[in-house]
């Protein structure tokens, strides 16, 4: 019994890293698209159009990483159509964001309905774990290569956002759009870019959904990993690395209800998996101050305005 | 910086037109190289107009811009600084959330696609070594105080290397001993001939004292134009307004006993990020007195005044009105009648897209006759109320139904002032009611303020214009680092004392 209690906190750390890893994408996605001032709820909709486009180019090609790079494509096509969307007057961007969610999963669900059945080839994994003879230390540290993609991305993001000029860009449009006007910067076209880059990220976030974990492609596929990425960037406080930490607590905190099961404790199960969406809430109620505002907050973001 | 004298700017027979409006018609101006010119004018007198016309936002439907004696075409702000003219706004143009290096490396033209900044804050050390002024690069933005900010839009400007600079109403966030400096500092570079300077400005005691032209537009037309040393103050002001006009002095009238009114104490206030900046403050205003609050901005005085206003929560002490403790709930500001003209009145007290007439009733458009039984609105009544005030405050334009942030900021103070003041009223509080206002604007609201005072109103005015303060205030008081630390009655003030607590050097 004393190897199964080990198991829950092995079980726990893999499933944050299995789980987590979409989360870190659609987050690092939403983090570069709120650091240019906008918001995207629609990544909710550009995950699973990026879930079900991965899944069918690698059912096609026989390619699981072209699916991952289609996945992206999509994703960025969506993004570039709500930020071009956005950059109309007196356009909202949260209602534009809503409407391109239900956008995104409508046709999803409608390009995708040949998709359900047949098994597509899928995304290898990295054996991390094959020095040890734990069967359960082994199966934690199956790691996908998106994963460390995943952090390669988080560390080069934060460092562009500060050391390059074009992170710079994005910071001042996301700061002050009359400030970015003022050096001649165009606003609407850098937000575009860093909307429709954002985009490319949670689309590869949602092809690791169909082609990795949970590895099919169906209806219920995405649990709202997109829209929590908007309370995930905030905990995150709009940092990348932020971000990257964030999404292993996130997706630690979903294993938990599984690894419980496994060691036998199947009291609570539903609770356990609620526990992401608890801790959500938990944090927008504890971050959310009348008395005080954020640190890190892009001032042009319309819900801190 | 490169050698050589300031180019010469010529604006000749500039006429600019807004559909039928002209704004601008057949205006001259010249700005001599190394010259310290101040531009006059009212608010309206296209004096912003002909400026944007040499920054290339506008371009002028007749007339020229000459540079060194050769015509040139600014088609915009960008282009503007290729030849060497740089703007500072009245509104700081600086990104709150960045550094100042930050600030800096981004106005420049060209970014490196990898920003070495190592090397970045090198050079900008060396050029702040061959400038007058100083601040310290790795500062954010947004702590730093106005006049450090309004210091860091100059630097970016002359590391730009502009070497025409225009500055617009620059010392309008400032205290009186931060515009002093400033401008002092630009006035020496003018001396040196390192740049020629444009400043559009209503003080006049900045004119007299640091210009050495001034071109004087009314109206959209060239009044005229001289050296200062040949002109007086008032000599100016008439040319501005176009009669002669001096500030009187209001009339007051003494109150037999001090009644307490309004009592404050040991307030504590955090701000937005949780840090405290009213700490400990203690203060009393009496029935019919004006106590004046100085200080230089971010010293816990916009904190101060939301939380009488309501819109902020004290972390600890007591207010009290009329000797009850005070809540700043709908029901309580009406039974203690205590009002409020907060700064920035667009965004802190009105509702822009609505109209003039429904932001003027926000104190009492749920009681009759506004509401029919407590419920029901009646548009014609909020009409009629809205006319009446309208015309007793002189609001422009007399149109209740417009929405009120078409209005000129002038105009939307006297609309907030009109509301404040349109039923008794035991306390007003007011921040900074002539932020930006022309000349006869702020007179109108300053006889009003004190006509509100003679009628036994207890007013607590919190300014960052020290000479608002002392016309206005039967007491001073000092605020600095989110306390009171002096306290003057404002006849026989001594301003080097104010300045002195106002900056902490008390020894």
């Amino acid at each position: 019994m004393e190897v199964g209690w080990w198991g829950v906190l092995i079980a726990v750390l893999g499933g944050a890293i299995r789980i987590g890893t979409p989360f870190l994408f659609v987050s690092l996605g939403e983090c570069l698209t709120e650091k240019s001032g906008r918001i995207n709820l629609g990544l909710e909709g550009t995950l699973v159009m990026g879930a079900m486009t991965g899944y069918a180019v690698s059912l096609h090609s026989g390619s699981p990483w072209l699916g991952v790079l289609c996945a992206g494509l999509a994703g960025m096509v969506l993004g570039a159509l709500h930020s071009w969307i956005c950059s109309f007057q007196r356009v909202n961007d949260i209602a534009v964001g809503i409407a391109m969610m239900l956008f995104g999963t409508g046709l999803a669900f409608f390009l995708g309905k040949p998709y359900i059945q047949p098994s597509a080839p899928r995304l290898p994994s990295i054996d991390l774990g094959a020095w040890s003879d734990i069967p359960q230390l082994q199966a934690a540290l199956q790691i996908n290569a998106l994963f460390l993609v995943g952090i390669v991305v988080a560390v080069v993001l934060g460092w562009m956002l500060k050391n390059t000029a074009w992170g710079l860009k994005v910071r001042v449009v996301g700061e002050s759009a009359d400030a970015a006007r003022a050096l001649g910067l165009p606003v609407d076209r850098i937000r575009i870019l860093s909307t429709a880059q954002g985009g490319f990220l949670a689309g590869i976030g949602g092809s690791y959904l169909s082609l990795y974990y949970p590895f099919n492609w169906s209806e219920g596929l995405s649990s709202g990993q997109g829209l929590m990425a908007v309370a995930l960037v905030i905990f995150a406080r709009w940092q990348p690395i932020g971000c990257l930490w964030v999404s292993l607590l996130w997706g630690g905190a979903a294993a938990l209800g599984p690894s419980l099961q496994s060691v036998g404790v199947t009291g609570g199960y539903y609770i356990f998996n609620a526990i992401p969406y608890i801790m959500t809430l938990a944090m927008m109620i504890i971050t959310c101050s009348p008395k005080r505002t954020l640190v890190g907050v892009p001032r042009e973001l319309t819900v801190t305005r | 910086m490169t050698d050589g004298a300031p180019p010469d700017l010529q604006a000749l027979g500039i006429t600019k037109r807004f559909g039928p409006l002209v704004a601008l018609k057949d205006v001259n101006f010249h700005l001599r190289s190394g010259q310290f010119h101040a531009l006059l004018g009212e608010n309206g007198a296209g004096k912003s107009t002909l400026v944007k016309c040499i920054m290339g936002y506008y371009h002028p439907d007749e007339g020229k811009i000459v540079l060194d004696q050769q015509a040139v075409t600014i088609h915009s702000p960008r282009d503007a600084q290729t030849f060497g003219i740089g703007m500072v706004y009245q509104q700081f143009t600086l990104i709150p959330n960045m550094t100042v290096l930050e600030n800096l490396v981004i106005s420049k033209a060209k970014l490196d696609p990898v920003i070495n900044w190592q090397q970045e804050e090198h050079q900008l050390t060396q050029f702040m070594d061959t400038m007058p002024f100083k601040v310290s690069l790795s500062t954010r933005v947004s702590s730093l105080a106005a006049g450090e900010k309004q210091k860091v839009e100059i630097l970016k400007q002359l590391a730009l290397r502009n070497r025409i600079l225009i500055l617009d109403e620059p010392t309008s966030v400032l205290t009186p001993q931060e515009a002093d400096e400033v401008l002092g500092h630009l006035r020496a570079m003018t001396l040196a001939k390192q740049v020629s300077v444009l400043i559009i400005t209503h003080k006049l005691r900045e004119v007299a004292a640091f210009a050495d032209e001034v071109t004087v537009l009314r109206k959209g037309q060239f009044v005229g134009s001289g050296n200062v040393s040949g002109l007086n103050v008032s000599q100016m002001a008439e040319m501005m307004v176009g009669s002669e006009v001096t500030a009187k002095p209001k009339q007051r009238t003494v109150l037999s006993k001090k009644v307490p009114k309004l009592v404050l104490q040991d307030i504590r206030v955090k701000d937005d990020i949780g840090v405290e900046v009213v700490r400990g403050l203690h203060l009393t205003i009496h029935e019919g007195e004006i106590v004046g609050v100085a200080g230089v901005s971010g010293n816990g005085q916009r904190e101060l005044v939301e939380i009488l206003s309501g819109q902020r929560q004290t972390t600890s002490g007591t207010i009290h009105v009329q000797d009850q403790p005070f809540q700043p709930t709908r029901e309580q500001i009406m039974r203690h009648k205590i009002f409020c003209l907060p700064e920035e009145p667009l965004q802190n007290t009105c509702v822009g897209r609505m109209t003039v007439a429904e932001n003027l009733a926000f104190r009492n458009f749920d009681r009759e006759p506004h509401a029919v039984g407590g419920w029901l609105i009646s548009r014609p009544a909020l009409r009629r109320s809205a006319f009446g005030l309208i015309e007793r405050y002189n609001i422009k334009p007399p149109y209740p139904d417009t929405p009120i942030q078409s209005l000129s900021g002038g105009n939307i103070q006297r609309a907030v002032l009109a509301r404040e003041l349109s039923a008794e009223v035991e306390i007003l509080i007011i921040a900074n009611p002539c932020f930006g206002l022309d000349f006869l604007a702020m007179e109108e609201i300053r006889l009003q303020i004190v006509a509100a005072r003679n009628r036994g109103t207890a007013v607590l005015l919190v300014s960052e214009d020290l000479d608002e303060i002392l016309e206005l205030s039967d007491r001073t008081v000092v605020m600095f680092n989110g306390q009171l630390v002096y306290e003057t009655t404002s006849s026989g003030a001594d301003l080097a004392i104010i300045g002195r607590h106002m900056t902490g050097h008390t020894t």
